[in-house]
């Protein structure tokens, strides 16, 4: 775990596989939730955990190989950049990647 | 300051005055007000609920405030002087005075008639006890007084005539009969409330009358009022017949009241001639409105246009707009006939060759419509007994908008859910999706911004991505702004969006290909196979239903709802809800129930709409453990399933039950419970008629009706009820001799429609959209020779039934029931306990 200015930036969350195929789960990085994604496509993406709509879990929401969809209002974030095509705020991205089989996020 | 005189202190009057204060009025005009009834204004339409009411005192009673429309303070508050009791009786226009008949002289600059009319009293022997009063137990019917003279008079009476059926004559004889006295009324026509309706419909609200028990003489005219000791005791007619009375009101038409306006040398006719700024002809400082004023030929006896005609008028006084000006009412009323609702716009019936004329009748039930068009507007339409239609009417009419090609549409909500009213016409700001709040503005705007299909628009803007109710507009509104007929989306046949295949082709393709995951079927048949995450849910309903065996559970297909068996709130935590089959319970059980809600410290329980016991707030890391305490199974309260059964008590206890309801409500839940399919299935089954399980309403209700003489109890099978964003009453699909064919004939029904209904589709839309003929010739004649496979199908369903709650007590996923709010606090819901 690196931090900047006493702030955490980066972490290392164990087994990428802690993420079933297709889903998400919620991780904390300091004290940023973060919803990760893993898009049977392939690759990971992150999200901040909590719809900018009204609060709801991004990382229960469906998802493809683009968006999430959040459980409470069905607004759609891009797995990307977390702009939202739907009218709500955009959601904070963060980058996800795998290193030797671990889940690594940074902030951003 | 300019002196602005008021005659007359009824509804138009006091209407105006309303209006000239709103536009600042107070401010240029000393006000002075003249009215012959000594109290403040009030509302004549209530008249007939003064009458009805038991009370023999209303003036005095409480309820009386609701009959005021400005008591006497309200004109001290506004500065207004009010002579109550003081009859005007002549205008000097030279002088600009009017002369009271308590002496007084009162300048004007402004002078506004406003004298309404009178009950017009026909010529007839034995009417009059002298020139000014009439024989003892004789009414008119106009004024609070002879509200409450008539009130007075009832007491102790048997017998009344009214004569005149129009309107306020049928009030008269409703009001009266409150009072428990024969009512008879007599009316020179075969037609009552020949006004408003044409024979047709007066002969429906002629029997409604009639049931509930009044006396009608039609075509019948009365010539003389039989007396006794100067008191009422009878009515002769032309004929020379007599029928005894203790009391006659006399309600045979009104007259404007236009003494005053004659003796002073206004121009009169029918009533005081006004201009299009209700000026009299004659003199620009008099003005008349209401009824008592002729404008165009026409005087009206109604509100509507008095309230146009006060607006005008104060405009023009006020010079708040010195050229407004009235240009005559279209005529739409809607009341209460003796308690049958009646609703009359325009014509009453076509005119010319070329009118279109949609007329329906059930005298049965007392309902009688109709509709008048020319030229694609409406001019008239005519609502007995059923008003539900009349808003929708009354817009149509007043607007001149388009209607819909099928006519009969304005009358009926044909089958499916949707508004058949014209979407291009719709204003911007209209509201179309209530869930999400998109205006057609929005819808537009996506369309202007490039949207080119109804899909891509209700992605955008969620618009019927909530309840779903209002896809059908959304269509329509969509559809218009992308041009009409070009815009034809064949998405809107897809069962999902993102595999462009119907469901019939989609389901032959899947088991061609022998497809059994959801990822599966994306890589096979989506394009460039990719996934889409709005077709997720339709596909895992789909293959779970197809493949009962050997579906591939693939978890993230699943909404979170079926991931983790519980339904989503707004925090992030979920409700529990377990099976109560059929919503019967015993104290073990709600002991238990009471014991984890206190283990867990569940926020709120609460009965569902279902009869089921709901624990709401729990957090999804704790679910499994819920469950575990519960030892229930699951109530798939959450799911595109079977839900629940509700039922009345049946025959074991009710004394009316035909059926048990409450063990075919048993026996059903616990045949289908968890059944899987296109969208919610909602079910009830009521032990007789009285339908207390709202059978009606429910995807499938069942009632038991009493067999064929001899017979035993029967069961009658609604299919396509709904009470929920949508309203159907359901249609009979069946009616079957045992429990044993009702449920099978259910789960046929339920297997068809799982496996023909279109993604999310309820059965309100399912069954309109087959074609109720068809689904009785699949399901109950097996016309097309598929019942045995059906029942075979579902049987299978059944069979591999697991309860979600047990076999998941062991993750199905790592991390399935991890916290994704970290950090947050849950439950956010505030804690709420029983009402105390």
């Amino acid at each position: 775990m690196s931090t900047e200015t006493g702030r955490v930036v980066e972490a290392r969350l164990g087994p990428v596989e802690q993420i079933p195929l297709g889903e998400g789960r919620a991780f904390l990085v300091g004290d940023e939730p973060v919803a990760v994604f893993r898009p049977r496509s392939g690759g990971l993406h992150a999200l901040r955990a909590i719809c900018p709509h009204r609060g709801g879990p991004l990382a229960d929401g469906l998802t493809d190989g683009e968006v999430v969809v959040c459980p409470l209002h069905q607004h759609q974030f891009s797995l990307t950049d977390g702009s939202c095509a739907t009218g709500a705020p955009d959601a904070t991205a963060y980058s996800a990647r795998e290193e030797d089989g671990e889940l690594v996020v940074r902030l951003r | 300051m300019r002196r602005l005189v008021v005659v007359g202190n009824g509804m138009s009057g006091a209407r105006a005055l309303e209006e000239i204060l709103a536009r600042g009025g107070d401010e240029q005009f000393a006000i002075t007000v003249f009215g012959d009834e000594p109290y403040g204004n009030y509302n004549r339409i209530l008249l007939s609920e003064v009458l009805a009411n038991a009370a023999d005192e209303a003036v005095d009673d409480d309820d009386a405030d609701d009959l005021y429309l400005n008591p006497l303070d309200w004109y001290d508050e506004n500065g207004i002087t009010l002579h109550a009791g003081v009859r005007i009786v002549r205008i000097d226009r030279h002088a600009k005075v009017v002369l009271g008949d308590d002496g007084s002289v009162t300048p004007y600059d402004v002078l506004v008639l406003a004298t309404g009319s009178r009950s017009f009293f026909p010529p007839m022997e034995g009417m009059w006890a002298s020139n000014t009063e009439l024989t003892r137990g004789v009414f008119g019917f106009r004024s609070l007084d002879d509200a409450t003279n008539m009130l007075r008079h009832v007491q102790g009476r048997h017998s009344a005539v009214v004569i005149g059926g129009g309107l306020l004559g049928l009030e008269a004889a409703a009001g009266l009969q409150a009072h428990g006295v024969a009512v008879h009324v007599v009316h020179p026509t075969e037609v009552l409330m020949n006004q408003q309706l044409e024979a047709e419909a007066s002969k429906v609200l002629r029997s409604k009358l009639e049931q509930m028990g009044m006396h009608l003489h039609l075509g019948v005219k009365t010539n003389e009022i039989l007396t006794s000791d100067g008191s009422v005791s009878g009515v002769r007619f032309t004929d020379g017949s007599e029928l005894a009375c203790d009391m006659v009101v006399v309600t045979a038409g009104i007259r404007p009241n236009i003494g005053l306006a004659m003796v002073s040398g206004l121009e009169t006719q029918r009533a005081i001639v006004v201009d299009d700024t209700m000026r009299s002809v004659d003199d620009d400082a008099i003005f008349a409105v209401g009824e008592c004023a002729q404008h165009r030929g026409e005087v009206y006896g109604v509100v509507g246009p008095l309230w146009e005609q006060a607006a005008v008028l104060a405009d023009v006084v006020t010079g708040a707009d010195p050229h407004a000006e009235y240009h005559g009412s279209r005529l739409a009323t809607k009341l209460k006939v003796a308690g049958v609702d009646v609703a009359q716009m325009g014509v009453k019936a076509p005119e010319r060759e070329s009118d279109e004329f949609v007329q329906f009748s059930e005298t049965g039930r007392g309902v009688y419509q109709t509709v008048v068009i020319r030229d694609g507007t409406l001019i008239g339409a005519t609502l007995v007994g059923d008003v539900s239609k009349v808003a929708a009417l009354t817009q149509a009419f007043d607007s001149r908008s388009a209607l819909p090609e099928e006519r009969v549409r304005l009358l009926f909500d044909l089958g499916a859910a949707g508004d058949a009213s014209a979407a291009a016409d719709l204003p911007d700001d209209t509201q179309i999706c209530h869930c999400n709040g998109v205006s057609k503005g929005d819808l537009v705007a996506c369309v202007e911004h490039g949207a080119e299909s109804v899909s891509a628009c209700m992605t955008q803007t969620r618009a019927s991505k909530g309840c779903g109710s209002c896809k059908g507009l959304v269509k329509e509104v969509v559809e218009a702004a992308l041009g009409g007929a070009g815009a034809e989306d064949p998405a809107d046949s897809y069962y999902v969006p993102g595999i462009p295949l119907d469901k019939p082709t989609l389901m032959r393709e899947i088991r061609e290909r022998g497809l059994r995951s959801v990822s599966a079927v994306f890589a096979a048949l989506a394009p460039d196979g990719n996934e889409h995450v709005g077709s997720k849910m339709g596909l895992t309903a789909l293959l779970r239903m197809m493949w009962p065996d050997e579906f591939v559970d693939e978890r993230d297909g699943r909404f979170i709802n079926d991931r983790v068996h519980a339904n989503i709130q707004r925090d992030g935590t979920f409700s529990v809800v377990p099976r109560m089959s059929g919503g019967v319970t015993d104290a073990a059980q709600l002991r238990r129930i009471a014991d984890v809600a206190e283990k867990h410290d569940i926020p709120m329980i609460k009965l569902t709409g279902g009869q089921r016991i709901d624990l709401l707030g729990v957090p999804k890391e704790k679910l499994q453990e819920v469950w575990r305490d519960l030892d229930m199974p699951s109530g798939w309260a959450y799911g595109k399933s079977f839900r629940t059964v509700k039922t009345c008590v049946g025959t074991d206890f009710c004394r009316f039950g035909l059926g048990d309801s409450t063990r075919l409500g048993i026996d059903l839940e616990e045949r289908y419970k968890g059944i899987e399919g296109p969208a919610k299935m909602k079910l009830a089954v009521s032990g007789c008629p009285r339908n207390c399980a709202e059978s009606m309403v429910k995807d499938v209700g069942l009632v038991a009706v009493e067999g064929r003489p001899g017979g035993s109890t029967q069961w009658q099978i609604y299919v396509g009820g709904a009470a929920g964003a949508t309203v159907r009453k359901g249609d009979v699909l069946a009616t079957v001799d045992t429990h044993a064919d009702a449920l099978r004939l259910t789960g046929r029904f339920l297997q068809y429609y799982r496996e023909n209904a279109n993604w999310l589709e309820r059965t309100y839309d399912f069954v309109p959209r087959m074609g109720l003929d068809h689904i009785i010739g699949v399901v109950v004649d097996d016309t097309e020779g598929i019942a045995a496979e059906l029942d075979a199908r579902m049987q299978e369903s059944v069979d591999r039934y697991a309860d979600p709650w047990a076999t998941d007590q062991v993750d199905r996923t790592p991390g399935q029931f991890h916290d994704a709010l970290p950090l947050v606090p849950l439950p956010q819901v505030p804690v709420r306990g029983a009402a105390r």
